[in-house]
């Protein structure tokens, strides 16, 4: 007789012990614990790893302030405009009138749901706008409209790249149809780096939805996503709610998303800097815009090659000379120099 | 005003008193919603064919379907030869499933973006009548680049050198409406409504409970009057008595009147003048406020009526 296997499903005895017990312990306040595979992790850790889990790569939320640190890699940098706040056209009252839900998310620690920053990414000059879910859901108002048209014009006046990294479920409710017209406003911004022929990178962090994902967030030049981040005009709710389909656990999610071609590409949080640099580098013009850069950089890539020869020694240089008059007709202008 | 309001007649000075009067009270504004959404207001067809007599539908967005949400063509009426896309909703039921209720999904703003390219290159004036809940939330609509799609049309109308004027006609809600609402000259009807969500979807999201519709509609006061103030809408077009929906041949003709004089206002200017204004336009919409940096006193107050940079719409 053959020994008979018996298999216990460890994730079936660890989903019925909660009901049993009392509710989990609350984890000390720099401690944090993933979601997927039960890690713990220390304040500290978290901030090492750009909080991501060592363990199986789960990618936590990051605040706006702590990821442009993170592109900026300890390097200096400085915030564009942190003067702007919402404000409330439509005097608004949901549940909470709409200055005290503002004023609570301020409390927070960000003061908008979009940040820009002027910094240099290995080396690379450029102009990062890093939104933040935490501040009411990273929802697109006037500031956030603001701030990217602005950010759009800096990038123009200077000649940078933009960089940019989204995370909204769309616009703000709360500024009623001015928060829609704001969708215009940032294509408008996009439209300005277009014609100054200035490349722009989106990263699509989780999530990103609504008025977002159907503005400016499609329209980058290249366009990352974070792994597992939901990237959809509608939520996977509404639609459910509306058209009564059930819809897979994939539904919309970075991976979904590339596979269905519409973005470049799912990056690890911990390739971010490299991949953007990367991409920096291929674009990389000498100087802006003014001659125009691809006039500049021809003249840059000649001017280069001039200096080279010139610190060339004698020897090798006539060696090169030398070595070009191969073609019989070339050689009698030789002769005549 | 006064000029428009001889000129015009009653529907003219009728409109004058709700633009300047109060702002309208929740029951006035859940009335106007209905007026949007009656089931026989006039749909871009019936407008079309009064003002475009002469009408070639085109279909199809030639990557991957044709939507029947929404309508596209060229026509020949008022203001000449034009281009014209619209929300296309259904009268009754069988139609309604058909046009999807009007909701469109990535092929019919990609047939959109195609008929602009179409009058971008025989340089005709592009009018888009907007009718629409959203766009619409489905799987299939997401996989095939709803997001994408309603961006581009956006940046596709920013690039047109041709005149573009955009008239809500019935309900605008969310980006499924704006895709097509960015314009030179945006005119809504007198009992039309433009908003960032459906009443009833905003009541979801934010009451946390679809029933609270009349509340939403309340706070969001999608109303033409309330956009005409914020500078949202540039100009309010009048209705028949009791609403569009009462005489459509009326409101066919009054609508094109309007659009004849601001095409010929548009077709004053340089195209390139145009289309900057028309940036311009957008810009500069949005009202925010500037606290000095870094001072808490004013961070912690976090109250909107200290110090309001800009009004919404003005510069």
């Amino acid at each position: 007789m053959t020994k008979r296997q018996i298999t216990v499903s460890v994730d079936k005895l660890r989903r019925r012990r909660p009901a049993e017990s009392a509710p989990p312990r609350r984890l000390p306040a720099d401690e944090r614990s993933c979601p997927r595979c039960q890690s713990h992790w220390r304040a500290e850790e978290m901030r090492r790893n750009l909080r991501v889990c060592a363990t199986c790569g789960h990618h936590f939320a990051v605040s706006a302030r702590e990821r442009v640190g993170q592109l900026a890699e300890g390097g200096p940098w400085v915030e564009l405009w942190p003067e702007l706040r919402a404000s409330d056209p439509l005097q608004f009252v949901d549940l909470q009138p709409y200055p005290d839900r503002v004023e609570k998310a301020e409390r927070g620690g960000s003061d908008e749901a979009l940040i820009c920053a002027e910094l240099e990414i290995r080396g690379h000059r450029c102009v990062a706008a890093v939104m933040d879910f935490s501040f009411l859901g990273g929802s697109m108002g006037a500031v956030v409209g603001e701030k990217i048209a602005r950010a759009a014009e800096r990038c123009v006046d200077k000649g940078l790249p933009l960089v940019v990294i989204t995370a909204s479920g769309g616009a703000r409710m709360q500024e009623g149809v001015l928060a829609l017209m704001q969708m215009a406003k940032t294509v408008v911004a996009f439209e300005a780096l277009s014609d100054a022929e200035l490349p722009t990178i989106v990263l699509l962090a989780h999530p990103t939805t609504g008025g977002v994902w159907a503005s400016f967030a499609s329209l980058g030049d290249v366009t990352y996503a974070e792994p597992g981040a939901l990237i959809a005009f509608s939520g996977p709710r509404v639609i459910e709610q509306t058209t009564r389909e059930t819809l897979p656990d994939d539904f919309g999610r970075a991976e979904t998303q590339l596979a269905k071609g519409q973005i470049d590409a799912v990056v690890d949080r911990r390739d971010l800097t490299t991949r953007i640099a990367r991409v920096l580098a291929i674009l990389d013009r000498p100087t802006g815009l003014d001659p125009p850069p691809a006039v500049t950089w021809a003249q840059h890539r000649a001017e280069k090659a001039a200096e080279v020869a010139k610190h060339l020694p004698d020897l090798s240089r006539r060696l090169v000379a030398k070595a070009k008059p191969r073609r019989p007709e070339d050689a009698d202008e030789e002769d005549v120099e | 005003m006064s000029v428009a309001a001889r000129r015009g007649g009653r529907f003219v000075r009728r409109l004058a008193h709700r633009l300047t009067g109060q702002p309208e009270t929740s029951a006035a504004i859940w009335e106007t919603i209905g007026l949007a959404r009656h089931q026989d207001r006039p749909y871009p067809l019936d407008y079309i064919g009064r003002l475009w007599p002469e009408f070639e539908e085109l279909h199809g967005d030639r990557l991957y379907g044709d939507d029947p949400a929404i309508v596209a063509g060229i026509g020949r009426g008022v203001g000449g030869p034009v281009a014209v896309i619209g929300h296309q909703k259904g009268r009754d039921t069988a139609e309604r499933t058909y046009r999807n209720f009007g909701m469109p999904g990535p092929e019919g703003y990609r047939k959109g973006m195609r008929v602009m390219a179409l009058a971008e290159k025989l340089d005709l004036p592009l009018i888009t009548l907007i009718d629409t809940p959203g766009a619409f939330p489905g799987s299939g609509a997401e996989e095939r680049g709803q997001g994408g799609a309603i961006a581009r049309s956006m940046q596709t109308t920013l690039r047109l050198r041709v005149p573009v004027i955009a008239v809500v006609i019935g309900e605008g809600s969310s980006g499924g409406a704006l895709a097509l609402g960015v314009a030179d000259r945006v005119m809504m009807l007198e009992n039309s409504t433009y908003s960032v969500i459906s009443p009833e979807g905003g009541a979801a999201i934010l009451w946390r409970d679809a029933g609270k519709a009349r509340d939403a509609a309340a706070a969001f006061q999608p109303t033409a009057a309330n956009c005409y103030r914020w500078g949202i809408a540039d100009a309010v077009v009048p209705e028949p008595p009791g609403g569009a929906h009462r005489d459509h041949d009326e409101a066919a003709r009054l609508l094109g009147g309007y659009i004849t004089r601001a095409l010929r206002d548009l077709r004053a200017q340089p195209p390139a003048e145009r289309r900057r204004l028309r940036r311009e336009r957008y810009r500069r919409i949005g009202a925010y406020r500037e606290v000095a940096a870094g001072d808490p006193a004013a961070i912690a107050a976090g109250r909107l009526d200290a110090t309001t940079n800009g009004s919404p719409g003005t510069p």
